[in-house]
């Protein structure tokens, strides 16, 4: 398939912060890279040196097939860009905004006005066109920032944490637009902090923290490279526990991990249907009523809680770290609770 | 090129829209010159004296008007500072425009604004009794002559505006550069009367130079000319002053522009 965007290597210095140290990127055309990482790991960064705002001190990148150290010019015609913050010009109206796009695009008026038209319908701002966007309330603004970037049709799309602040149903409105933008081909490159957003749209997610990628892959390799599906058990009574524990261990080549707080006992589910069978009639022989019986797909949360090492020693209690080194822990893992509370996951 | 000249004209007429939907600004930016003329030319007019007979009003009018030209400083720094943290300046970057066009579209406006702002006062002016005696060709001139500081002057005022980035740090720099040259020249009070190292300073002073420049093109008061060489040749030193200016502040503002990057 073809290549809408390649990085290699690009590194940027802010004074003595390395903002990026080498961030290697491939993203195919008509597909949505997301990129996740939490604040600072120089998401806004790398989108700014891919539309051609920022030099990197290194590194290469190709952005529709252009060279952006080369041909900035030419991968400007190809791209839009959403900025992190709303761009909008707040004593213009949301159709002047748009219009002034167009026109510097030379579109021509007539042209430029028909666009905006357009855009305003797509985005459900045809009846706050006419009004200036000062009054634009924030997921208005978002869309208009969006309709803004898409006036030329641009085959590349930069989003800079488009959903950022807007409210549940605005984020699915824009997911939605989003989506439609790629279903008609546009590639796009989307940065968030929201893990969901990332599984939810992207195609294939890097995680980058420190101004590196730290891991990348498809939503789904990504939670199977840290937790994969988990067997929870959780009883009423913590005298139960031990119990539980033994059952699960025999079912399993793993390591049970155990959670005092909740009174959960988790294995990693190696062997499918069988496993969860032989649990259940485990737990059934001893006479063990469990409060909840249930399989559980480590979350994008989990991955990136993982990877980014932030509130780690919760994330390795749950599910990461021991997901990992299975058969190599202690005989059974418990976890702190109270360091889990101090820690908002 | 042709271009670069069609977006920065749409960019000029953005901001005449903001002016559009906001007329209240246009009277904002008119009233305190306005005001300017009629204190100075009007309340101190009998009580200043220079020598001869057009008096301190006819003397005063070239001054305001420089004054205002170098506001033009704050203006356009402020307005460049806006559009950086708005993010308009990353979506324009992000455009294949040619990258001249924004800082043309802003300096130009503001510009257009001044020239109204002038076009005011030139009116309050003649209401209190102001007259240009060289007739309408040199008037033009001196006019020209001022709004090309002004223009001059937005230049410095956009290079200000993006490498500061911060409306308080570019309105308090502003502040602290014109301050100085409106007042230690010739715009308001004749230098005769100031010790000979200040006076020295003062006739040096570029604004001098324009503020004398258009005198002379108005056929208005002089004061006492002293003797320094800019004193004795204002219309060649303030053309070459602003033409040099400009050569130095464009380019500057330019490339700042290309690495423009709002502060958060
Ligand atoms: N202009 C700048 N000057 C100095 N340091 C900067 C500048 N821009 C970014 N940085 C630093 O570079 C690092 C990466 O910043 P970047 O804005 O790319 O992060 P981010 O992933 O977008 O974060 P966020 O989620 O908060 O938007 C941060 O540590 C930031 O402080
Ligand atoms: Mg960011």
């Amino acid at each position: 398939m073809e290549t809408a965007i390649t990085a290699e290597g690009l590194r940027k210095r802010y004074g003595d912060h390395q903002a990026l140290s080498g961030i290697d990127l491939s993203v195919p055309a008509g597909t949505i890279l997301g990129v996740l990482g939490p604040n600072g790991a120089g998401k806004t960064t790398t989108v700014r040196i891919l539309a051609t705002l920022l030099e990197p001190d290194e590194g290469r990148a190709t952005v529709a097939g252009y060279d952006l150290a080369k041909q900035p010019l030419q991968v400007r015609r190809n791209i839009g860009l959403t900025g992190q913050y709303a761009a909008v010009d707040e004593r213009l109206t949301g159709r002047e905004n748009i219009e002034l796009i167009g026109v510097l695009l030379h579109l021509g008026r007539r042209a430029a006005k028909a666009r905006a038209a357009e855009l305003l319908e797509q985005f459900g701002l045809t009846d706050a066109g006419d009004r200036m966007a000062k009054t634009y309330s924030g997921g208005m603004r978002r869309r208009l920032d969006l309709a803004a970037s898409l006036v030329a049709r641009p085959p590349v799309l930069f989003l800079d944490e488009p959903t950022t602040g807007l409210d549940l149903t605005s984020r699915l409105a824009l997911w939605g637009m989003i989506r439609e933008q790629v279903d008609s081909g546009t590639t796009v490159l989307l940065t968030t902090q929201y893990l969901e957003e990332a599984d939810q749209l992207a195609d294939s997610i890097v995680v980058i923290d420190n101004g590196r990628v730290i891991a990348d892959g498809t939503p789904d390799e990504l939670k199977r490279k840290v937790g994969g599906e988990r067997l929870e058990v959780s009883v009423a009574d913590a005298v139960d526990l031990p119990a539980v524990i033994r059952t699960l261990a025999a079912v399993s080549p793993a390591v049970p991990v155990v959670d005092d707080e909740t009174r959960t006992v988790s294995v990693p589910l190696t062997g499918g249907v069988a496993t969860i069978a032989s649990a259940a009639a485990g737990l059934e022989t001893l006479g063990i009523e469990p409060e909840d019986f249930a399989v559980r797909r480590s979350s994008l949360d989990d991955v990136f809680l993982a990877l980014t090492g932030q509130t780690g020693r919760a994330a390795a209690s749950d599910t990461a770290g021991d997901g990992k080194e299975a058969g190599q822990g202690p005989v059974a893992a418990v976890s702190n609770s109270k360091q889990k509370e101090k820690e908002p996951a | 090129m042709t271009e670069a000249l069609s977006d920065s004209f749409a960019l000029v007429g953005r901001q005449m829209r903001h002016i559009r939907r906001m007329p209240e600004q246009l009277l904002g930016i008119t009233v305190m010159p306005v005001a300017f003329v009629i204190v100075f030319g009007y309340l101190f007019g009998s009580a200043m004296q220079v020598p001869g007979q057009g008096g301190y009003k006819e003397y005063i009018m070239a001054g305001i008007f420089a004054q205002v030209m170098l506001a033009n400083i704050t203006t356009t720094a402020v307005g460049v500072v806006n559009d950086l943290n708005n993010g308009l300046v990353d979506r324009f970057r992000a455009l294949p425009i040619s990258r001249s066009s924004v800082l043309i579209g802003r300096t130009v406006a503001d510009a257009v604004l001044v020239t109204w702002t002038c076009a005011v006062m030139a009116l309050v002016g003649f209401l209190i009794g102001w007259r240009a005696h060289n007739g309408i060709l040199q008037t033009l001139a001196g006019f020209g002559l001022l709004l090309l500081m002004g223009f001059a002057m937005s230049w410095l005022g956009a290079l200000i505006g993006l490498t500061l980035r911060n409306v308080e740090t570019v309105s308090a720099l502003s502040g602290v550069i014109m301050m100085p040259l409106a007042f230690l020249s010739n715009a308001f009070v004749p230098l005769d009367g100031l010790p000979s190292w200040l006076r020295a300073i003062a006739e040096w002073n570029p604004v001098s130079s324009v503020v004398s420049a258009s005198r002379e093109l108005f056929g208005n008061e002089q004061g006492a000319t002293g003797g320094a060489f800019p004193a004795q040749h204002p219309i060649p030193t303030a053309l070459t002053v602003l033409v040099v200016l400009l050569l130095v502040v464009v380019p500057l503002a330019g490339r700042a522009y290309q690495k423009a990057a709002a502060q958060r």
